[in-house]
């Protein structure tokens, strides 16, 4: 009797194992060519659906991107899966950017500031000029970087192929991937000297810029126009505050702070300066920016401090 | 209702139930997937994100714990968080379980202690609870870490399992970190107790990691929390990691007394671990390592009218343990496997106390030495269902006693007395698992069976267990 029960439960147990297994979620490495319009549910935040296959049809889906066994990036010799990367979003990123890739993940509504919207199709940090699309490196840079200050973390830990896979897969939120035509990296001249005069000049395309009325004097952040910034989701924004900060969102070398510059930071309110500063300028201006950052060691500041540097601010006179 | 309608009644009941709730889990739909919701909850990622599907880590989570559960955005100190958020995580299994030993020595008469033993079997079966985990752990402040970690048995008796600060990244370098206070072992990950899916009674620890010649009085376990302080560091990503610890001879006791409750000694252990990972692109994770500990226990202590004085043990007999492992990855399977070799002085090993000295010691008494393999592997559909199974074996490679001889427990040495063998197969489904809770499904069977331990007839002692559950946490 007790053998026959033993045994009996079992056979239960084996044959649950394939019953759960088809009733688990569907297996993100097989790919679902059509849209699985069935699954859509409103969920706390409206938008939770099952995550497994982004569905077109939902209101909420502002444009289709490339479909996904199109979509694809390269890095190196590396190619990315779409197919693959869906598995990885699933993983590591639907909580925040949502199922949808609109930045509505479940933990969205607690997070400040709020995941990236990929709909939009709004990138920050890009090497492209305003407006474009990043490319393939930029996106990868992101990932592997993070956002400091952000939920959005580093993810070195996830191997380059996986990486690759998950850019792939991004591609397929918003309509702007659908233009073939990609935008070339702007190109970053040589750095200039870095001198006393390198950093006046700066100094002075920091007042003539008006990077004060966001960042304030002494770049704490603070200017006039910080309390009304907002990003273009018309959430509050702060502007970088240079004297606290030891890293900056796009990277952190001096090149990083010229690209900025040149890029702009798409989907924030900080522009392009492209057009205004010519490239010995945003230089300058970047040597300028290192002195303000109190806690950095850079040789900007070793010069600042020798030579005795204090810089007059027009609107405050000090 | 005769004794034998009811029993057939009670089994048809069993099996009903167990088969509807079965059928009715089965085919509830899932829901959105997503961890330890302690950590989970303060940055807000899904805990797939850190493990490949709870408990088990996956890379990004390795590296996330060695850096002392942060992140590196700035906003790993609690000062970043809103007050209402408590590090908190309770864990527990409500589950159905049953139990079969093939040779217990039982009454001939039940009740009747002099009438004599005989072996037989003995099942038990029905729904209990597993024990209680109260995880507490995250951050200090920037860069100090720490984990409080209260659990209970079953009954609800509390003991702390982890109790540990750490100061991580001192001087800006991730290779020096340092832990202090009650903390797992740096065991190969893949191989973890703490964070295995194994749950039922003959598998939820690794035979391996626990085995001791039988008849012994060593009662180390590499899988138990021990008391101590670990200086660690690790690259990067985690690929290439160390451990260097120095640990009370308590086997993690608190109030100086070993696993046994017999008084440990002021000795101190050493444990080294280093693994390097490599990783393979379509593959994943590659991470080979060595581990190796070496310990003291003690074989008497001073007493007080026969009473043991616990902190006073002394005669301290020496042992070690070393492996080396293998983790690897194909796709979504995980096999990891370890090569474990084991030695207990002869004192412990014949369980002598050492101030008797040689003269004390059994005839022909030597070290106990032997060898064991655990392979454990693991599919992981996707971060919401997973098949795991594991086979392992200790086998003795020289006994402490002359073949024929009696041991301390009265039973006949012979080449393979105390050899262990064990498996277990089960998967885990997770129809929950958001980053505010997560609920699992499981179902495992195991079973072990130790070579010549049977207590009457010196044959084989076989167990068995079969456990479902619903493993949950919040």
């Amino acid at each position: 009797m007790r053998e026959c029960r033993l045994l009996t439960i079992l056979m239960l147990f084996l044959l649950t194992v394939p019953v759960a297994a088809f009733a688990s979620p569907a297996d993100p490495d097989q790919p679902t060519t059509k849209p699985d319009t069935s699954s859509v549910k409103v969920g706390h935040q409206g938008v939770t659906s099952d995550y497994y296959v982004p569905n077109s049809t939902h209101p909420l889906w502002k444009g289709a991107g490339l479909p996904i066994e199109k979509a694809s990036a390269k890095i190196g010799n590396l190619t990315g899966d779409a197919v693959k990367g869906r598995n990885h979003y699933r993983r590591y990123c639907i909580g925040c950017h949502g199922p949808l890739g609109n930045g509505e993940g479940e933990n969205a509504q607690w997070i400040d500031p709020k995941p990236r919207d990929f709909t939009e199709g709004t990138f920050r940090c890009r090497s492209t000029p305003t407006g474009e699309l990043p490319t393939d490196q930029d996106l990868f840079n992101t990932i592997g970087r993070g956002f400091v200050t952000t939920n959005m973390p580093s993810w070195f830990a996830i191997n380059d192929q996986d990486k690759v896979d998950l850019i792939a897969y991004i591609k397929i939120f918003s309509a702007k991937w659908n233009n073939p035509q990609r935008a070339a990296p702007i190109q970053i001249p040589p750095e200039t000297p870095i001198t006393v005069e390198s950093i006046q000049r700066g100094h002075d395309d920091f007042e003539k810029m008006q990077c004060f009325k966001c960042h304030g004097q002494q770049g704490h952040g603070d200017g006039p126009s910080a309390s009304t910034l907002t990003n273009s989701k018309d959430q509050p924004i702060r502007p970088y505050d240079f004297s606290a900060g030891d890293r900056f969102k796009c990277g952190s070398t001096n090149a990083d702070i010229y690209r900025d510059f040149m890029t702009g930071l798409d989907g924030s309110p900080m522009p392009s300066f492209a057009d205004q500063l010519k490239p010995d300028e945003a230089w300058d201006l970047v040597h300028y920016l290192r002195t303000l950052m109190v806690h950095v060691d850079s040789p900007e500041r070793k010069i600042m401090i020798e030579n005795h540097l204090q810089f007059k601010n027009e609107d405050s006179g000090q | 209702m005769t004794t034998s309608l009811r029993k057939k009644v009670t089994a048809l009941m069993t099996s009903v139930l167990t088969g509807a709730a079965i059928f009715a889990l089965s085919f509830a739909r899932p829901e959105p997937a997503h961890a330890i919701p302690a950590l989970a909850r303060k940055y807000g990622l899904p805990c797939s994100a850190c493990h490949e599907a709870w408990p088990k880590l996956n890379t990004f989570g390795i590296a996330f714990r060695d850096n002392g559960y942060q992140l590196g955005n700035e906003r790993d100190s609690p000062i970043w968080q809103n007050n209402a958020y408590f590090p908190i995580t309770f864990r527990m299994t409500p589950n159905w379980h049953l139990e079969k030993t093939n040779r217990v020595a039982v009454d001939i008469v039940p009740g009747n202690g002099s009438s004599g033993l005989i072996e037989t079997s003995t099942t038990s079966n029905g729904f209990d609870l597993s024990g209680l985990d109260i995880l507490t752990l995250g951050t200090l402040y920037k860069n100090i870490s720490f984990a409080l970690v209260p659990s209970a048995d079953e009954t609800g008796a509390f003991h702390f399992e982890s109790v540990w600060v750490r100061v991580d990244n001192i001087l800006g370098s991730r290779w020096a970190n340092v832990k202090f206070g009650k903390h797992e072992l740096d065991v190969p990950e893949p191989l973890s107790e703490k964070r295995g899916y194994s749950l039922s009674a003959s598998s939820g620890g690794y035979i391996l990691y626990h085995y001791d010649p039988y008849g012994g009085t060593n009662e180390f376990g590499l899988g138990d929390n021990q008391l101590g302080v670990e200086l660690s560091g690790h690259s990067r990503n985690s690929f290439t990691r160390y451990a260097v610890d120095v640990l009370s001879s308590n086997s993690g006791n608190v109030d100086f007394v070993d696993n046994n409750g017999n008084p440990a000694a002021n000795s101190y252990d050493v444990y080294l671990h280093f693994s390097q990972g490599v990783m393979i692109p379509k593959l994943g994770l590659q991470r080979f390592g060595a581990l190796y500990y070496n310990g003291r226990r003690a074989t008497y202590s001073m007493t007080s009218g026969g009473v043991p004085i616990a902190g006073t043990g002394d005669g301290t007999a020496p042992f070690y343990r070393v492996g080396a492992y293998a983790s690897i990855y194909l796709g979504k399977l995980n096999y990891a496997g370890l090569f474990y070799h084991g030695n207990d002085n002869k004192y412990l090993a014949t369980a002598t106390p050492m101030n008797l000295g040689p003269a004390g010691l059994p005839t022909g008494a030597q070290d106990a030495t032997w060898n064991g393999l655990l392979n454990e592997f693991d599919w992981t559909q996707n971060p919401q269902f997973v098949i795991f199974g594991r086979y392992e074996f200790a086998h003795m490679s020289q006994q402490a006693l002359p073949i024929g001889s009696l041991n301390a427990l009265g039973a006949t040495v012979t080449s393979q007395l105390g050899d262990t063998d064990g498996w277990a197969i089960g998967y885990r489904w997770y129809p929950i698992m958001f980053s505010r809770a997560g609920l699992a499904w499981h179902n495992e069977y195991s079973r072990s069976r130790i070579k010549n331990a049977a207590p009457l007839s010196g044959q084989d002692l076989l167990n068995q267990s079969v456990f479902v559950g619903l493993d949950f946490d919040f």
